[in-house]
């Protein structure tokens, strides 16, 4: 795409340049812009790799000593075990008060079993990331959160634009009767805050599971896109454009979808990528609370639940791990969004 | 004006049976049967009889839907099916406790956000204008959890600055001492995303004519910020606050549930937890007739504090 764009400014004064070669020229020039776009397409690479298995695919290996702490001395040499093991392991709260443990030795000798039997195989010490209770690598639980986040993100977000273009057009481009439906439907859903509806969906459907996130989210989302999206169909469907489509014999499907959508379709654009940070942040808060994604899947979410009372162990790093990872995609998506809208509608600047 | 009121009022008809709808198909059709729910782990075929005949699930749809609408009608949903405290008891009970902490954080944020906005409005285009925008981005971009998670932790737990959670009886402790971290994590959670909005009321009044004429006629810039931008710009500012008040009765939950603030909140949270169903439908429908009579509030000051607005 970007040669075309490149050499589209020598070729200007023949051809008059479209929307979207005029909306990436500008895209580019944004230094801003184009650094978030280059972070969102890394993370979606990462999620794609992530999601064919080609790396964190044994995320729940458990590859570390139990909270390994990060760093990078690697697989382990047998010395370095034996050193931080004791260290890390028999740090329990009873001791801290100065009542000795009464199961103490016991304890410890079923952890020397235990330790001896993972130790077997390669028990790191340290781990780049660091190591949650069960010794699973951070990293890659990360990075395993970060394709739950993201896949849920996009499909939910995908799934309530969808929702929200279709109705908005109908409701725009029919008006009458459809028009007052829609806009009943769209008051009855904003009359509740969105949160609370998410919680109460959560608590009739009352099962886990990516796709019962994705389908909660989708459903109750797509209210801030039918708004924009009628009022754009409302000023459209008088237009020229769309008389001349009616006078060569364009259907009604015709003119909505092939003639009006391309013409609104950065509206669409800009409230996808407004409703996948949305969505993500939403996603997070349901896993924390339990209602979102499975027990056997990780998302930041799960991550950031365990890291409540890690913390009060200090333990930080899978707290930092989730949120640094959350933050960066979080932030370069909503720069890229800005970009995006200051590219498609350069009025609004 | 008392015209536009009784049609807003009329409106408020289709939209709160449209609600009403919607909580009914989700709780008593997606919802599945109660009475298994209700009956424990081992279910008795007498007792689930029993419970479906109290409930009134055993009657036909439109008779349930009646009950409902009569339950909504008389605000008594009957007992919570958890704790079987009376539905109206937990609403009074909660409400304060909520508004304590709610009611300072929304007023704090609300000033602060509006300095910082006026600030960043007047400097536009410049270094700090853009710095700050970014720090509210990243700011924005972090979950809320963090934020709790962390000022629970170091301010409180670490530092011993403020309780690490807990409830009181007197208002004044409940504000100052239990109230005090809640409200602070609540100001700094909504501080990015307020900035960023109000800046832009603030940006919309000063490409306004009344501001280059003001200019032209050599008030000074101080002046022109304060009186004549200030007052305009406060003009959105009042119907944001209003509209969110609703929302953040709910939202707030996150704070309410890690502090232990026995608010509207966490009792929403729970009800999830238990499927407690009476709790949630109640709150859902009482919070959204609050969320209508509080965006007619809110047309109805704009209107006052800004003549040229028409309502229609």
């Amino acid at each position: 795409m970007s040669p075309a764009a490149t050499a589209l400014p020598a070729s200007a004064g023949s051809a008059s340049r479209g929307l979207w070669t005029l909306a990436w020229s500008r895209l580019t020039r944004d230094r801003v812009g184009f650094a978030s776009l280059a972070i969102v397409v890394f993370y979606v690479v990462v999620m794609c790799a992530s999601a064919a298995g080609l790396i964190a695919g044994d995320w729940s290996r458990e590859v570390g000593v139990s909270y390994a702490p990060p760093g990078f001395q690697g697989p382990d040499d047998p010395v370095a075990r034996s050193a931080t093991a004791p260290t890390v392991v028999p740090e329990s709260a009873v001791e801290d008060l100065g009542i000795p443990d009464p199961l103490a030795g016991v304890l410890a000798e079923i952890r020397r079993g235990l330790t001896g039997a993972a130790g077997a195989e390669t028990a790191a010490a340290t781990l780049p990331l660091g190591g949650d209770k069960w010794g699973r690598d951070v990293l890659e639980k990360a990075i395993k959160g970060t394709e739950t986040s993201m896949i849920v993100g996009l499909v939910a977000a995908g799934l309530a634009v969808l929702l929200g273009t279709v109705f908005g057009a109908q409701a725009g481009y029919r008006g009458g009767r459809v028009d007052d439906f829609f806009n009943w439907i769209y008051s009855v859903f904003t009359a509740i805050p969105y949160l609370l509806l998410v919680l109460a969906i959560a608590a009739v459907l009352n099962q886990k599971g990516t796709l019962t996130v994705i389908l909660i989210l989708g459903l109750t989302g797509w209210t801030g896109t039918f708004r924009l999206v009628r009022a754009e169909y409302l000023r459209h469907k008088a237009r020229e454009y769309v008389l001349a489509a009616d006078a060569i014999g364009a259907s009604h499907r015709e003119r909505m979808y092939r003639h009006i959508l391309p013409n609104v379709s950065h509206v669409v654009l800009v409230q996808l990528s407004l409703h996948v940070v949305l969505f993500i942040k939403s996603e997070v808060i349901l896993s924390f609370l339990g209602f979102g994604v499975g027990v056997d899947t990780v998302s930041w979410g799960s991550m950031l639940n365990e890291a409540q009372s890690e913390l009060l162990l200090g333990i930080w790093w899978q707290l930092a791990a989730a949120t640094v990872a959350m933050a960066v995609l979080v932030t370069a998506f909503s720069l890229f969004t800005d970009a995006l809208r200051d590219a498609l509608d350069p009025r609004l600047r | 004006m008392l015209a536009y009121v009784i049609r807003r009022l009329w409106q408020f008809v289709p939209t709160l049976l449209g609600v009403m709808a919607l909580v009914f198909l989700l709780f008593n059709w997606i919802g599945g049967d109660p009475a298994y729910l209700l009956a424990g782990k081992i279910p008795d075929p007498e007792r689930i009889e029993n419970i479906r005949r109290q409930l009134g699930v055993d009657q036909p749809w439109y008779l349930q839907f009646w009950i409902f609408m009569k339950q909504v009608a008389t605000a008594d949903f009957g007992v919570s099916w958890a704790t079987n405290e009376r539905v109206s008891a937990i609403f009074t009970t909660r409400l304060g406790p909520s508004l304590t902490v709610l009611v300072p954080m929304l007023v704090i944020s609300t000033v602060l956000a509006m300095a910082a906005a006026m600030l960043v409005a007047y400097w536009r285009g410049s270094l700090t204008d853009r710095a700050i925008m970014i720090g509210c981005t990243v700011g924005q971009s972090i979950s809320i959890l963090v934020y709790i998670l962390v000022f629970q932790y170091v301010l409180a737990y670490r530092w011993g600055w403020f309780p690490v959670q807990g409830w009181g009886s007197g208002l004044a402790q409940n504000l100052l001492f239990y109230g005090a971290l809640p409200i602070l994590v609540g100001v700094v959670v909504s501080l990015a995303p307020d900035i960023r909005l109000y800046r832009s009321f603030f940006l919309e009044e000063v490409s306004q004519d009344y501001v280059r004429t003001a200019r032209a006629k050599g008030m000074s810039e101080p002046r022109v910020m304060w009186v004549h931008v200030l007052r305009n710009a406060a003009i959105p500012v009042v119907t944001n606050v209003m509209t969110q008040l609703p929302g953040l009765l709910v939202g707030a939950f996150l704070i309410e549930r890690f502090f232990s603030i026995p608010g509207i909140g966490r009792e929403v949270i729970l009800a999830v937890e238990r499927s407690d169903f009476p709790v949630i439908k109640a709150v859902t429908v009482y919070v959204a007739i609050a969320t209508m009579i509080l965006n007619l509030l809110a047309d109805l000051i704009y209107k006052a504090v800004d003549p040229r607005v028409e309502l229609k």
